[in-house]
C-alpha cells in the first residue's frame, strides 16, 4: 500500500517519466492466456476458423484468421491490463511489464493451441468432432509440416499477444482513437455487402473501388485510409463533442425542445430515404427488423416498465399471426371469411388482448422467476397446440396456413418491400411514441412503482392487479399486431416460426438495447435481427453469440447499450447501491451521457 | 353461519373466482376424461401397467435432474435455468465415450465396467460444466436482483446448447445398445424392460448416495447450514462460496447420471435434448416442493407417471385425437397448474410469498 499512498493526486501533476511503472499481475496474465488458449481451441473446434476461411476480410486476411488474430491481440491487451487505479492515488506509467505480461499470455495461450493442434493431428477425432478436420489443422499450421507448423502457430500467438500488450504504451488519449479506428475498419470490412450496396446506390462506385478489392475484401490502402481518417476525426472532434453536449444540456427547455424536434425531423427524413439507399434486399431485412422492433416495444412494456419477466411472449405473436391468417387467407382450413387486412385487424387485436388477459390472470400472484417459467410453459403450450393434429382442422397443423394476401390500402397493395417499409416504420414510430406516452401516464407510473417494489406500491394505493393485467394486455396487443404484419409479410404461418427461441430473442433485444429504454429497443433490434441477416457467415453461430452476449451484458453492462434515463436514475438514487452490479449500471449510464466520470 | 359465508363471499375477488373456475374445470375435465377412458376399455390393464412402468423410468430421470434445481434453489433461491443443458452435456459425453467403447471387447465382456466408465465420464463432464457455470456466470452476480442471474442463466443455456451443436454436430446421436439389456422381465404382474430397470436402479443408487452425502458428511452439513441461513453459516466459519460450488457440483453429478439414463431409456440425444426435460424436471422439483431433496424424488415420480398415463387417460377420454402428440402440453399444463395452485409442492415447506 505504501507506494501507492506516496503521491496523492491533489498536488501538481507529476512528470510522466517520474511515475512508477505499472505493476502488472503476471499470474493474472497466465490465467488470461489460459482462457485465450481455450477460447482459440473452442473456436477452432466448432469450425469457425475453417468455415470462415473462404471469406476474405482485409486483403488476403480471411475472416477465420482474423478471429484468431483479434483473439490474440485482445487477450494480450486484457492480460497486460494493470489492476484498477484507485481514485486519488498516483497514476502509473506503462512500460516493459505490459510487454512481459503480453508475452506470458502468448506463451500460455500459444502452448495450449499448439498442444491442441498436435493432439488432433496425431489422433483422429473426426468421428466425434465433425469440425476438427485436416483442413482446420492445415489452416492452423499454415499448411506446413507438423513441427514447423506448431512453431508457427506458437510464434504467432506470442507476437500477437505482445503487440496486444504493447497497446498499453500508446498514450490513453490516442489509444481510444486507435481502438475506434480498428473498430471502424473491421466493421466496414465485415459489412462489405451493406457498404457496397449503399455506395453503389449513392453513385459512389469509385469510392467502393478504392475501399474494396474485387473479391469483396477491404484493400490495404482502403483500410489504412479509413483508419487514418477515423483517428484524425476522432482527435479533432473528441473534445468538441463533449462541449457540444454540455452546451445543449445548458440550453433552456424550449430551445432544447426545438432542437430535439429538429433532430427528430431530420432523423425521420433520413429514415424515409433509407430504402432508396439500401435497395430491395436490405429493405426486406429492415422490414424484419421492424417487426421484431414492434414485438420488442411490447415486451419492453411488460419486462422493462412493469418488471414482469415473460418468456412466452411469442404466444401473443402466434395468436396474432394465426388469427390474421385464418381470417384473411382463402386457404384457411375451417372457415375463411377472406376479410381485408384492416377489417381483420380488429378481431386480431381483440384476440391478442384476450390472450394477454387470459395468461395474465392466473399468474397475478406470482413473482420473478416463477412467473418466467409459467409464461414459458404457456408459450410452449400455444405452439404445441397450433402444431397438434387436434387443432389441425382449424389451423392446419404442421403445414400451417398458406396464401395470406398482402395488406391493401384502398386500391394500393402493399406487396413491395418499399411500401411495407413505410408502413412498418410509420407504425414503429407511432408505437414508440405510444410507449413514451404510456410511460408518463398514470398507468406507466403504476407499472414503475410496481416494478420497484410491489408490496410498497400496493400499500400506497396502486392497483397492482390492474397494472399487471394492463401490462400483459398492452404487451399482447403490440405482439399480436406484429404477428398480423408478419403473416401478411411472409404470406403464410407455420408453427415453427413461434418457438421459444423467438421469445428469448425478443427478450435479448430488450435487454441488450437497455431495459425500459425505447431507443434501446430500436438499437437492439437492428443489432440482433438486422446484423445477422447482413453477416450471413455467422448464421450457424447466431445463437451461440446471442447466449454469450446475454451473459456478457448481464455481467458487464446490465443497463444495456442505451440505458433508460429513468431506470438509471432510480439505480443512482438507491442508497444501498453498494454492490458492484449497481455501480456498474451507474457507470454505464455516465458513459452513455458522455459525462466525465 | 350464513353470515360468515356471506362475508367470505364478499371478500372473494374476481381473480379468486377465475382461479376457482379454472380449478373446477381442471378437476371436471380430468374426471370426465378418466371415466370415459376407463369405461371404454380401450387399453387393457396390462397396457396401463406398461405405461406406469415407463412413467416411473422416465420419472427417475426427471427426479435426478430435479435434484440439481432443488438443491441450487435451496441454497441460492434461484432457478438455474441452464441446468437442463448440464444434463444434456452429460448425455452427450456419455454418447461420445460409449461409441468408441462399444467397438472394443470390453463392451461385451465387462459390460458393467464399461457402463461405469461411461457414467464416470458423463458425471465428470456435467460436474465441470455446472461448477464452471456457477463460477463464470452466477458468482459475480451474487447479491444482484434475482432476475439478473436468471437472465444470465438463459444466456448460458443458449450458449451451452449451441456450443455442443458446434462441437458435436446438430444431428441426433444414437446410443449404442448395451449388451444384456435387451429384453423384459416380469415382476408382480409388471413387465419391465431391462433398460428401464437399470435406469431406475441407477437413480435409486445415486439418490441414496446423495442422501448419505447430505446427511452424513461434513460438506453435506455445510450445505444444509448454508441453505438454512447463509449469513449465520458464514459467521460459523463455513466457506459459503465453496459450499455453493459443492452444491453445483453435486447437482451436476446427478444430472450427468440422468444424462446417461436418458440415453439408455430413449436411445438417442441431441443438442436440444436438455430443454424440455429440464423444464419438466423443474416442474417435478416444484411439484415435490422446491428446496426439498426428498421432494425431488416424489415430484419426479409423480410427473413421470402423470405424463405417461395422463394423455391416454384424460385426453383420449375427452375425444382428442392423437393424444400422445400432446404429451408435452400435458406436462406444461401440469406445470402451470402446480405453480398456480400449489407452488409449495406436495412436501414443500410453506415458503413465504416473498420467496415464491
Amino acid at each position: 500500500m505504501a507506494d501507492v499512498l506516496e503521491r496523492p493526486a491533489t498536488g501538481a501533476p507529476p512528470e510522466r517519466s517520474e511515475l512508477p511503472a505499472r505493476p502488472v499481475s503476471l499470474r493474472r496474465a497466465a490465467r488470461v492466456g489460459a482462457i485465450g488458449g481455450v477460447a482459440a481451441v473452442f473456436l477452432s473446434s466448432i469450425g469457425m476458423v475453417e468455415n470462415f476461411d473462404a471469406r476474405e476480410l482485409i486483403s488476403r486476411l480471411s475472416l477465420g484468421y482474423f478471429i484468431l488474430v483479434g483473439l490474440g491481440l485482445g487477450m494480450g491487451y486484457i492480460g497486460a491490463t494493470p489492476p484498477p487505479r484507485l481514485e486519488g492515488y498516483a497514476t502509473t506509467r506503462p512500460g516493459a511489464p505490459n510487454l512481459l505480461a503480453g508475452a506470458i499470455v502468448g506463451l500460455v495461450g500459444g502452448a495450449l493451441l499448439a498442444l491442441f493442434v498436435w493432439f488432433v493431428s496425431v489422433v483422429d477425432v473426426r468421428d466425434i468432432f465433425p469440425n476438427i478436420s485436416p483442413a482446420m489443422v492445415e489452416l492452423l499450421t499454415g499448411a506446413r509440416d507438423l513441427g514447423p507448423g506448431l512453431l508457427l502457430a506458437f510464434g504467432w500467438s506470442l507476437i500477437l499477444c505482445v503487440v496486444g500488450g504493447a497497446m498499453h504504451l500508446i498514450p490513453p488519449r490516442f489509444r481510444r482513437s486507435v481502438f475506434r479506428a480498428l473498430g471502424w475498419v473491421v466493421g466496414v470490412a465485415l459489412l462489405e455487402s451493406l457498404v457496397t450496396t449503399t455506395l453503389e446506390r449513392a453513385q459512389l462506385g469509385r469510392l467502393r473501388d478504392f475501399l474494396y478489392e474485387p473479391v469483396g475484401a477491404l484493400s490495404y490502402t482502403g483500410a489504412a485510409a479509413l483508419g487514418a481518417i477515423v483517428i484524425v476525426v476522432d482527435q479533432v472532434l473528441g473534445r468538441r463533442r463533449q462541449t457540444f453536449r454540455h452546451r445543449v444540456a445548458a440550453l433552456p427547455w424550449p430551445a432544447r425542445k426545438r432542437l430535439y424536434v429538429l433532430g427528430g425531423a431530420i432523423g425521420l427524413m433520413g429514415l424515409a430515404g433509407l430504402p432508396h439507399l439500401l435497395g430491395p434486399f436490405l429493405t426486406e431485412v429492415l422490414n424484419l427488423v421492424g417487426i421484431f422492433m414492434l414485438m420488442a416495444l411490447g415486451l419492453n412494456i411488460v419486462v422493462g416498465f412493469a418488471g414482469l419477466l415473460d418468456l412466452g411472449y411469442v404466444a401473443f405473436f402466434a395468436v396474432g399471426a394465426y388469427t390474421t391468417a385464418a381470417l384473411m387467407s382463402p386457404h384457411s382450413p375451417r372457415f375463411s371469411p377472406e376479410l381485408p387486412f384492416w377489417v381483420a385487424l380488429v378481431p386480431v387485436l381483440v384476440m391478442g388482448v384476450i390472450a394477454g388477459v387470459f395468461i395474465g390472470t392466473p399468474v397475478l400472484r406470482m413473482r420473478g422467476d416463477y412467473l418466467a417459467i409459467v409464461t414459458l410453459g404457456f408459450g410452449e403450450i400455444t405452439r404445441l397446440l397450433f402444431l397438434s393434429d387436434w387443432l389441425r382442422p382449424y389451423f392446419g397443423g404442421a403445414q400451417g396456413i398458406i396464401g395470406v394476401p398482402s395488406i391493401t390500402i384502398g386500391p394500393f397493395e402493399l406487396s413491395s418491400p418499399l411500401a411495407f417499409f413505410y408502413m412498418i416504420f410509420g407504425l414503429a414510430v407511432l408505437l414508440a411514441y405510444a410507449s413514451y406516452a404510456l410511460l408518463n401516464s398514470r398507468t406507466g407510473r403504476s407499472w414503475i412503482a410496481m416494478r420497484e417494489d410491489e408490496t410498497v406500491a400496493d400499500a400506497m394505493g396502486v392497483n397492482t392487479v390492474a397494472a399487471k393485467l394492463s401490462a400483459f394486455a398492452i404487451g399482447a396487443l403490440f405482439a399480436s399486431f406484429a404477428g398480423a404484419l408478419f403473416a401478411t409479410k411472409i404470406h403464410s404461418v407455420v408453427p415453427s416460426s413461434f418457438t421459444v427461441e423467438e421469445s428469448i430473442l425478443v427478450l435479448i433485444i430488450v435487454i441488450v438495447g437497455g431495459i425500459a429504454s425505447v431507443p434501446g429497443v430500436a438499437v437492439g433490434a437492428l443489432a440482433l435481427v438486422g446484423l445477422p441477416e447482413v453477416l450471413r457467415e455467422f448464421e450457424e453461430y447466431r445463437f451461440l453469440v446471442y447466449g454469450a452476449l446475454l451473459i456478457f451484458m448481464m455481467l458487464k453492462r446490465p443497463a444495456g447499450l442505451i440505458p433508460s434515463r429513468r431506470r438509471a436514475a432510480e439505480l443512482q438514487e438507491d442508497e444501498e447501491a453498494q454492490d458492484a452490479w449497481l455501480k456498474e449500471a451507474t457507470k454505464a449510464d455516465e458513459t452513455a451521457r458522455g459525462e466525465p466520470s | 353461519m350464513a353470515e360468515t359465508i356471506a362475508r367470505k363471499a364478499r371478500r372473494l375477488t374476481t381473480i379468486d373466482i377465475f382461479l376457482w373456475v379454472v380449478r373446477i374445470a381442471a378437476v371436471v375435465f380430468i374426471l370426465i376424461g378418466s371415466v370415459n377412458s376407463l369405461t371404454s376399455g380401450r387399453l387393457s390393464a396390462q397396457q396401463w401397467r406398461d405405461l406406469l412402468v415407463f412413467g416411473v423410468a422416465q420419472g427417475s430421470v426427471y427426479a435426478l435432474i430435479a435434484l440439481g434445481y432443488t438443491m441450487v434453489y435451496g441454497v441460492l433461491r434461484f432457478i438455474n435455468f441452464a441446468h437442463g443443458e448440464v444434463f444434456m452435456v452429460g448425455g452427450m459425453i456419455g454418447y461420445v465415450v460409449s461409441t468408441p467403447l462399444s467397438r472394443t471387447s470390453l463392451w461385451t465382456d465387462q459390460t458393467i465396467l464399461a457402463m461405469i466408465i461411461v457414467l464416470l465420464a458423463a458425471v465428470m463432464a456435467s460436474t465441470s460444466v455446472a461448477v464452471l457455470l456457477e463460477r463464470v456466470a452466477y458468482r459475480p452476480l451474487r447479491g444482484a436482483p434475482r432476475l439478473v442471474p436468471f437472465i444470465t442463466a438463459i444466456g448460458a443455456s443458449f450458449f451451452l446448447q449451441y456450443a455442443i451443436a458446434g462441437l458435436f454436430g446438430t444431428g441426433f446421436k444414437n446410443y449404442p445398445a448395451f449388451p444384456g439389456l435387451s429384453g423384459v422381465f416380469e415382476f408382480a404382474g409388471f413387465r419391465v424392460l431391462k433398460t428401464q430397470a437399470v435406469v431406475i436402479g441407477m437413480a435409486l443408487v445415486a439418490m441414496g448416495a446423495l442422501y448419505l452425502f447430505i446427511e452424513r458428511t461434513r460438506a453435506g452439513r455445510a450445505i444444509r447450514a448454508v441453505s438454512e441461513d447463509q449469513e449465520t453459516a458464514r459467521l460459523m466459519g463455513i466457506n459459503v462460496d465453496r459450499t455453493i460450488s459443492t452444491v453445483f457440483a453435486v447437482g451436476g453429478a446427478m444430472a450427468g447420471v440422468a444424462g446417461v439414463a436418458y440415453g439408455i431409456v430413449f436411445g438417442q440425444i441431441y443438442f436440444l435434448s436438455g430443454f424440455v426435460p429440464g423444464i419438466k424436471a423443474f416442474t417435478a422439483a416444484v411439484l415435490g416442493g422446491i428446496g426439498n431433496i426428498g421432494g425431488a424424488f416424489v415430484g419426479g415420480m409423480t410427473l413421470g407417471g402423470v405424463e405417461s398415463i395422463g394423455p391416454s387417460l384424460v385426453l383420449t377420454g375427452l375425444g382428442i385425437p392423437s393424444s400422445n402428440q400432446l404429451k408435452d402440453v400435458f406436462a406444461f399444463i401440469t406445470l402451470v397448474l402446480v405453480l398456480i395452485f400449489r407452488p409449495t409442492g406436495i412436501l414443500g415447506e410453506r415458503l413465504s410469498e416473498e420467496r415464491v
